[in-house]
């Protein structure tokens, strides 16, 4: 087996209080720097996890304890404080699905620009166009500017062009909150689908029924700890107990 | 393949460090994106409006003859039989000096704001931050283009015929105007993630740019009025020997080539404000790469 992500001794502290303004930095200078400018906190605290090529994991906890962050350390978005993270081949994030999509932008034009900012070259998203447009179920409405679409229309077109990007790993974040019953079976079909071709996938998602259902190994993180690692049955009844 | 490393990842066959781009490079492979994102800006920009495009030749057009009528003709810059101590042929004069300012304006003043604008993409997937800045410059110098076709409009009309020399001078202060943008607007935009009170910084340069060189008036009072010390120092402004260039390539070739352009510009100015704007690029790019590790938690 590969390692397809390595996660060592990574912390990462927040910023709780912001100075926005040069006006309050100067104060705080002049007043001989006396209190803290800011406050902060860890939001990952000392996190190890070595994920092999081709697993499912399911990243696990309550509000707060550091998913989303570690999520991101994951993508590139947020580097650790200490410690160090590395990931092989392509990673791509549903991370927030539709975050590249512009509302004045017709349905295509929105393909494109998601596609490149999700990493894919020209010639990689014409290819995959019609398959795109296709999946999304989005039909004549293609051309339409996306601030007309409904909200499921625009996770729907916006899932699309995420599962498309091939990715060797694969970021998902809370996205199949929404969208209807058919659409919700058919994206986890997908990701069952990118699971069974041997594809990595990090999951986080507080729908506990449907991560047991996906993955197979599950991380419990609390505070920015982990408390637990093991299979995702396991995992998901200690955090059930509270 | 090149494309991959764009979105985080690097070849198949090796672990890397997500989120530690090559800065500039980075741009140049993502390219094609960097295209949809000029794309985007244009159509956005311009979204809903009846004029279009149309407004980038509106704008400079009421400006420059705001600036014409009130210095040229009633503070007397212009040359005239009343008044034969003006500059002749003003009217280029200014519009050449204007649309370079106005360009570098428009550059600067969007690239500091870029990474806050897209503070909600750069939040959620990793690419290359350095595209934000370059793309409003370039949806800038989009903008520049129109106005330079009216300006070798007028100027035809005016009796140019440049030479070659005269045409290189011209690309160089684009080019001097374009790195001097980018790096202010790497260094500043990055700032502007931490300190809001950046972009009022750049707004307030930006006033200043406009007079600290010589677009509205001509650069012999300067040296007239504060000497030949201050003089240098004003010379070392990358953008005053820009504006000075496209006097050089677009004014003088439709005068009596009487007037006489600051002394070396060409053996000595060109090149120093070339290495300056060079060395603005680097240090823009060195703060930004070294602010853009906090900006996903900042923004």
């Amino acid at each position: 087996m590969t390692t397809a992500i390595e996660i060592r001794n990574v912390n990462k502290q927040f910023v709780l209080r912001h100075t926005r303004s040069m006006k309050e930095a100067f104060v705080w200078l002049m007043k001989g720097r006396k209190g803290d400018l800011s406050e902060r906190f860890h939001a990952l605290a000392d996190v190890s996890l070595t994920i092999e090529e081709g697993e499912t994991v399911a990243l696990l906890g309550f509000n707060g304890s550091g998913k989303s962050t570690l999520l991101k350390h994951i993508s590139g978005v947020m580097r650790p404080d200490t410690g160090s993270v590395q990931t092989r081949g392509r990673v791509a994030g549903l991370i927030e699905v539709g975050a590249g999509f512009h509302p004045d932008l017709s349905g295509r034009d929105n393909v494109y620009l998601n596609g490149a900012i999700l990493g894919m070259d020209r010639a990689e998203i014409e290819e995959r166009f019609d398959s795109i447009v296709e999946f999304s179920e989005i039909g004549q409405f293609i051309d339409t500017e996306v601030k007309f679409y409904s909200s499921g229309m625009y996770l729907r077109l916006a899932f699309s062009v995420a599962v498309h990007t091939d990715p060797e790993v694969f970021l998902i974040d809370e996205i199949l909150a929404v969208g209807d019953e058919p659409f919700q079976k058919k994206c986890l079909a997908k990701i069952a689908e990118l699971a069974a071709e041997g594809k990595t996938l990090v999951v986080v998602s507080h729908d506990l029924d449907m991560v047991a259902k996906i993955c197979e190994r599950g991380v419990l993180l609390d505070h920015g700890r982990v408390l637990l690692d093991g299979p995702v049955d396991e995992v998901v009844k200690r955090l059930r107990q509270g | 393949m090149t494309d991959r490393s764009a979105a985080g990842g690097g070849p198949r066959d090796e672990l890397v460090a997500p989120g530690y781009g090559h800065g500039l490079r980075d741009v140049v492979r993502s390219r094609y994106l960097l295209k949809l994102l000029v794309q985007k800006e244009l159509r956005v920009r311009y979204r809903g409006s009846v004029l279009g495009l149309l407004w980038s030749y509106v704008k400079p057009g009421v400006q420059f003859v705001v600036f014409y009528v009130a210095l040229g003709v009633f503070l007397g810059l212009e040359q005239s039989e009343r008044n034969p101590a003006g500059l002749p042929n003003y009217a280029i004069y200014l519009f050449s000096g204007i649309v370079l300012i106005n360009y570098f304006n428009e550059a600067l003043g969007n690239a500091s704001r870029a990474i806050v604008s897209n503070g909600g993409l750069i939040k959620k997937i990793y690419l290359p931050r350095e595209l934000f800045p370059i793309a409003s410059t370039w949806v800038s110098a989009v903008h520049f283009v129109p106005q330079i076709l009216i300006l070798l409009v007028a100027c035809l009309f005016s009796g140019w015929s440049p030479t070659v020399l005269q045409l290189a001078a011209a690309v160089a202060g684009f080019l001097i105007v374009t790195m001097f943008a980018i790096g202010l607007g790497l260094l500043f935009g990055a700032v502007n993630v931490y300190f809001r009170d950046a972009e009022n910084l750049v707004d307030m340069l930006l006033m200043v740019a406009t007079w600290a060189s010589p677009v509205l008036y001509p650069w012999l009072l300067v040296r007239e009025k504060l000497g030949e010390t201050f003089f240098l120092i004003y010379q070392l402004n990358p953008i005053t020997v820009a504006v000075e260039t496209f006097h050089f390539a677009f004014w003088l070739p439709t005068t009596e080539r009487a007037e006489a352009i600051p002394p070396n510009l060409l053996s000595l100015w060109i090149p120093v404000a070339l290495v300056t704007s060079g060395l603005m690029l680097v240090i823009g790019q060195l703060v930004f790469r070294r602010l853009e590790g906090r900006f996903a938690q900042e923004l």
